[in-house]
């Protein structure tokens, strides 16, 4: 076992797949021979050579372009979007094109195709790098769209993302590629998509989020606890497909929720779930569904973002409105 | 910085073999084509000429649904894939359905894609192609993928991909001839220029002169041909494909050409924008009238060979259409499960639900 940070963990588990599959090839703006903005693709392309890990042109849609065209080719492409915010100038490639692939074909043809990409809020970006636009994706029938926690979850998620049949945006929260280590397996191990996991047991009210939100999640559970308020915290790992199994269960036994998301309000995973769960567990419930979302802005300018960005304060003051409803 | 501009457009100038009555005016450009092939390449004119006639009349009697018309595009789709092998790739756009028939999709599946039925979109096995893209210009940047593809399984094949004058402004379309000019990927870009993006005319789409020129900006081989002119194009495109599996990389072809019915049987009128004496200039240059009597001049071809493909297409049509109507309806419970290769829960619900609703 190894100490390692996120970022890490994503090398490991690129390094593996690369190792794994001679189909698999990594590529983006500045992946070669810089490793990536953020160093996640440093040493491969020494590593594996030009062929396999290599630049591309500075262009979204051509780079969602091509991998459809890879991936006809029966490659396992892993593209890179440098920052999710420039996800707009690729949206034909991944929502109108991979995603229907399957469909499209009358299921003679698939796109396993795994797009990484940073983003997530309070690190002082410009606009568009920061947004949590996930989404965008989640509401496309035919694509994954899976978020780590943790530097364990993120190599075991990738792995999988990248052996999965269908097309995947894989998220990185920036805040969390270097917030903190822990020990992950040098060898290869998989997470199964579309598998919740429950971070901490509970017995009042159950917190559902995804992302750097699970932190904060998990900090306000420890604070509520001080108070006599046992929260369950669920970590949902992937946002489409929804393991509402996990959430359903935790709900039958807290019978009150909170559902945590970094984006704005609007037509978001948080809304979703919720629906989920008032139509399946609506007499489970002794309290409404509340949300901490951010506001329905743009995502802030940078001088804003620390009030604009969800917290474990606001996850605690919704917690107390469930509880004491 | 005129100068320049100038320089440039004046080297694209339109390449030609046939003039328009059918006499060879570029002997040195001539192809090598044996007189069987001649007369493939003229059987496949005429029998698409009689399928889009067909096609129209099927869609007047609702017997077909989405249908964009080929007339008039014959040479320029049927040169361009004659020069391909079955081991290319092709991505086409919506009304190149005549390549995809003559890379060996069934006439009856062409028919179910027109009714919008998945199954027309299923190629067999061994038939390397896409089905027709519907957003202009996406495709062009799967090709350079696709040609990537290629190019690092080492295999000697080229994707070829098609759009229209419409198309050259899209983003995508940089987009795709940059990135196989930067791969050199063995890559075929094909601009069918019908001279219209629905009612817009190319003027009105771009400054440049000639869209082959774009070619330059990207770094890559462009051409424009006499899209009317079957053998121009034929060996334009025999020339590209030579050059893309040889690892000189990708070619920008501009086909000159027109279509002479609607954009597409959903209601366009071409005379809100077209005038007739444009119809008739462009009829005068028809690449079946020009190759027929090119053909007539070696002896090559008559009235009746041409009646026994007419004959020919039209019973093959009728046969299709039988079979695309015993194909089983579509159901929603066939494309749920196209979905992903394995169901979420969600669907797994969903396709319970329409499971029974179905079997109703």
């Amino acid at each position: 076992m190894a100490q390692m940070t996120m970022i890490q963990a994503i090398t490991d588990a690129l390094r593996t797949e690369l190792k794994n599959d001679e189909n698999v090839l990594v590529y983006g703006e500045d992946v070669g021979k810089n490793g990536g903005v953020f160093r996640a693709t440093e040493g491969l392309q020494d590593e594996f050579g030009e062929d396999r890990v290599f630049d591309t042109p500075l262009a979204e849609s051509g780079i969602g372009g091509i991998s459809i065209g890879l991936a006809l080719q029966g490659f396992r492409p892993v593209p890179e979007i440098q920052f999710f915010g420039f996800v707009y100038e690729a949206m034909d490639a991944i929502n109108g094109q991979m995603a229907r692939m399957r469909y499209r074909s009358g299921g003679t043809k698939a796109q396993p195709i795994t797009i990484r990409s940073p983003f997530g809020g309070g690190v002082h970006t410009p606009e568009l790098h920061a947004d949590s636009l996930e989404g965008l994706i989640a509401q496309q029938p035919g694509m994954k769209v899976v978020i780590p926690s943790s530097p364990y979850d993120a190599k075991g998620l990738l792995i999988s993302s990248i052996r999965d049949n269908d097309p995947v945006v894989f998220l990185e929260h920036m805040k969390l590629y270097r917030s903190f280590r822990e020990e992950v397996p040098e060898e290869e191990y998989t997470i199964d998509l579309g598998k919740a996991e429950v971070k901490r047991e509970g017995a009042d009210v159950t917190l559902v989020a995804y992302g750097a939100m699970v932190h904060s999640s998990l900090k306000a559970a420890e604070e509520l606890e001080k108070n006599g308020v046992s929260a369950e915290v669920i970590d949902l790992r992937t946002v489409m497909p929804i393991d509402m199994d996990t959430i359903l269960e935790s709900v039958k036994k807290t019978n009150r929720v909170v559902v945590v998301q970094e984006a704005q309000r609007q037509a978001g995973v948080a809304a979703h779930i919720i629906a989920e769960i008032q139509e399946r567990a609506i007499l489970h419930l002794e309290a409404p569904v509340l949300r901490v979302t951010a506001p329905d802005t743009v995502y802030a300018f940078s001088q804003a973002e620390e009030v604009w960005l969800p917290n474990y304060n606001d996850i605690i003051e919704r917690v107390n409105q469930v509880v004491n409803f | 910085m005129k100068r320049t501009l100038e320089n440039i457009e004046n080297q694209f100038e339109t390449f030609r073999i046939l003039n328009e009555d059918g006499e060879i005016i570029n002997e040195d450009a001539m192809p090598e084509l044996s007189d069987d092939e001649l007369k493939e390449l003229m059987h496949r004119m005429v029998y698409t000429r009689i399928l889009d006639q067909r096609s129209i009349a099927l869609n007047r009697q609702g017997r077909l649904g989405f249908y964009a018309p080929t007339a008039g595009q014959e040479a320029s789709q049927l040169g361009t894939h004659y020069a391909l092998e079955k081991e290319d790739f092709i991505l086409p756009a919506y009304r190149d359905v005549p390549q995809l028939i003559w890379h060996g999709l069934p006439l009856y599946q062409a028919f179910l894609f027109s009714r919008g039925h998945f199954h027309g979109n299923q190629m067999p096995e061994g038939v390397n192609a896409l089905s027709p893209q519907i957003i202009i210009g996406a495709q062009y940047t799967q090709a350079a993928g696709v040609a990537l593809g290629m190019k690092r399984r080492g295999k000697k094949s080229v994707a070829i991909t098609y759009t229209g004058d419409g198309g050259t402004s899209q983003g995508d379309f940089y987009e795709g001839i940059n990135f196989a000019g930067a791969y050199q990927a063995p890559a075929i870009f094909v601009v069918q220029n019908n001279q219209f993006a629905i009612s817009v005319p190319v003027e009105q789409q771009t400054a440049a002169t000639t869209l082959a020129q774009k070619a330059v900006a990207a770094g890559i081989e462009g051409i424009q041909v006499d899209g009317m002119d079957v053998l121009a194009v034929y060996a334009a495109t025999k020339e590209a494909r030579e050059r893309a599996i040889n690892g000189e990389g990708p070619t920008l072809i501009e086909t000159l050409t027109y279509r002479y019915g609607p954009h597409t049987m959903a209601g366009d009128d071409p005379t809100r924008y077209r005038t007739e004496n444009m119809d008739n200039e462009w009829e005068k240059r028809d690449p079946l009238v020009r190759f027929r009597s090119f053909l007539e001049k070696k002896g090559l071809w008559s009235e009746e060979e041409e009646n026994k493909v007419i004959e020919q297409a039209k019973e093959e049509i009728k046969a299709a259409i039988k079979k695309a109507d015993e194909q089983p309806k579509q159901k929603v419970t066939d494309l749920i499960k196209n979905m992903y290769e394995e169901l979420p829960s969600h669907l797994e619900e969903q396709l319970e639900e329409y499971t029974e609703k179905e079997s109703k």
